[in-house]
């Protein structure tokens, strides 16, 4: 990719526009790219194989059928799919209809995750910091993301105020944030 | 990170689900009007994918990806055998097309006995009068319909869902049989000095050519019409970057806007 305009499109954009007309091997060519981190973060939330299979199923079909819901101003492909996942799990987790459309979900990310590689360096990143953080915020930080309970649910849990909660949700994603920031 | 600090707390739930009541609807409206914090909504929405992806797992089962492909070529069958319905099914709709298409026939040949006769009592001045009469008519209902989205003090309103906050966004009209462009936009982000939006039409092969450039006016709006193109270029999609306000042969920056067609 010599050209500065071949560089400018990326392949998920290129398989998102063709997508977009109905080419069902792009579709493929995206399931094969992003449905392990999409069933990762689904088995991760609900913690059995066959429902994870079934949030992976309907997030792809979900870009099948309005692939215009994915911003590509805004992000990567595999982060928007990592939000709608870990959304879309929860929903399945409390039994409850979708609370979030996804036209709704931007995503916006700073650190590069257009390979395989790069995402492979973030993750590992994530979880050193989430290794390096102190238990209790760690702990909220991962009931509230994979667990999808509500801060006062996390303060009867945990016993610990309201205002606790709030502020170690907040900074422990500002913390992830910052580290690619640097 | 947002000024509206009162609203951080609130907005990192948000961002993960996990505001409840009162304090939802709350930051839901402020959020409505509030750009900066929108932002710092799709940032904290990246940090929780950042979350996300941190997680490992086995590989899903490989009966996964079947399910998938099989569940969208069905999709893609339906959807075709229901254009094809659509396209061949309404015989009522074809007779009536039919009869249109006759009384249009009869509408022609009488209008042609007509005018034979006409042309025999008028003089030929008379119909080059009439028909120039006719081509200013046209000509000015054109430009009624052109005005309020080429002329500077035309009031350009997109109109979105209520959930949505406002996105960059625009639209391209192409008649590449004609090389006619017409390209609006409307919500696009200042830009620095002596840099402009530069739009690109994405053809079917080869490289993306140079349609135009615009720089966005105050409300963020900017419009090309008919920039210089080669002849009956079929466009896969339209595209835009940020360039150098004169504008650049060949792209130098990636793509931050990109459509194809509908």
């Amino acid at each position: 990719m010599s050209s500065p305009e071949r560089q400018a499109i990326s392949p998920d954009l290129t398989a998102v526009i063709a997508v977009k007309s109905g080419d069902q091997s792009a579709m493929a060519e995206l399931y094969d790219r992003y449905s392990a981190v999409v069933y990762a973060v689904a088995l991760r939330v609900l913690g059995d194989t066959m429902a994870a299979e079934d949030v992976l199923q309907e997030v792809f079909l979900q870009l099948w059928r309005n692939p215009s819901a994915f911003d590509a101003t805004r992000g990567s492909l595999g982060a928007w799919l990592a939000v709608i996942s870990r959304n879309r799990a929860i929903d399945a987790l409390r039994k409850r209809k979708p609370e979030t459309d996804i036209e709704d979900v931007v995503v916006s990310v700073a650190p590069d995750l257009a390979s395989e590689a790069d995402r492979s360096r973030a993750a590992e990143k994530v979880r050193g910091l989430l290794g390096a953080m102190p238990q209790p915020q760690r702990s909220v930080l991962e009931m509230a993301y994979f667990q999808g309970l509500s801060h006062s649910e996390i303060a009867i849990k945990t016993g610990e105020p309201l205002g606790t909660i709030k502020t170690r949700i907040r900074a422990g994603l500002i913390t992830l944030r910052k580290a690619f920031q640097t | 990170m947002s000024r509206h600090e009162q609203f951080g707390e609130d907005l990192a739930l948000y961002a993960v689900n996990a505001l409840e009541g009162e304090d939802r609807g709350r930051l839901e409206q402020h959020l409505a009007s509030c750009a900066e914090c929108r932002l710092e909504l799709e940032q904290l929405r990246g940090d929780g994918a950042l979350l996300a992806l941190s997680t490992a797992g086995p590989k899903p089962p490989a009966r996964a990806r079947a399910r998938l492909l099989d569940a969208i070529a069905r999709e893609s069958t339906v959807a075709a055998q229901a254009k094809t319905a659509r396209e061949s099914m309404p015989a009522s709709k074809r007779t009536w097309g039919w009869l249109g298409w006759v009384a249009a026939a009869a509408t022609v040949v009488l209008a042609v006995l007509l005018w034979n006769e006409n042309a025999a009592l008028k003089q030929s001045l008379a119909a080059m009068s009439e028909q120039s009469s006719q081509t200013t008519r046209e000509l000015e209902d054109l430009r009624k319909i052109a005005a309020p989205i080429l002329s500077p003090q035309a009031q350009r309103i997109t109109v979105v869902s209520l959930k949505t906050p406002p996105q960059p966004q625009g639209k391209a009209f192409y008649l590449r049989n004609r090389n006619s462009l017409l390209f609006v936009a409307s919500n696009m982000p200042q830009l620095p000095p002596h840099k402009a939006y530069e739009l690109w039409l994405v053809p079917v092969q080869g490289a993306p050519i140079a349609a135009g450039v615009f720089k966005p006016d105050a409300r963020g709006s900017g419009t090309i019409v008919n920039p210089p193109l080669p002849s009956g270029v079929e466009a896969k999609a339209f595209a835009i970057t940020v360039e150098d306000e004169a504008g650049v042969p060949h792209a130098t920056t990636p793509i931050i806007m990109m459509g194809a067609g509908e």
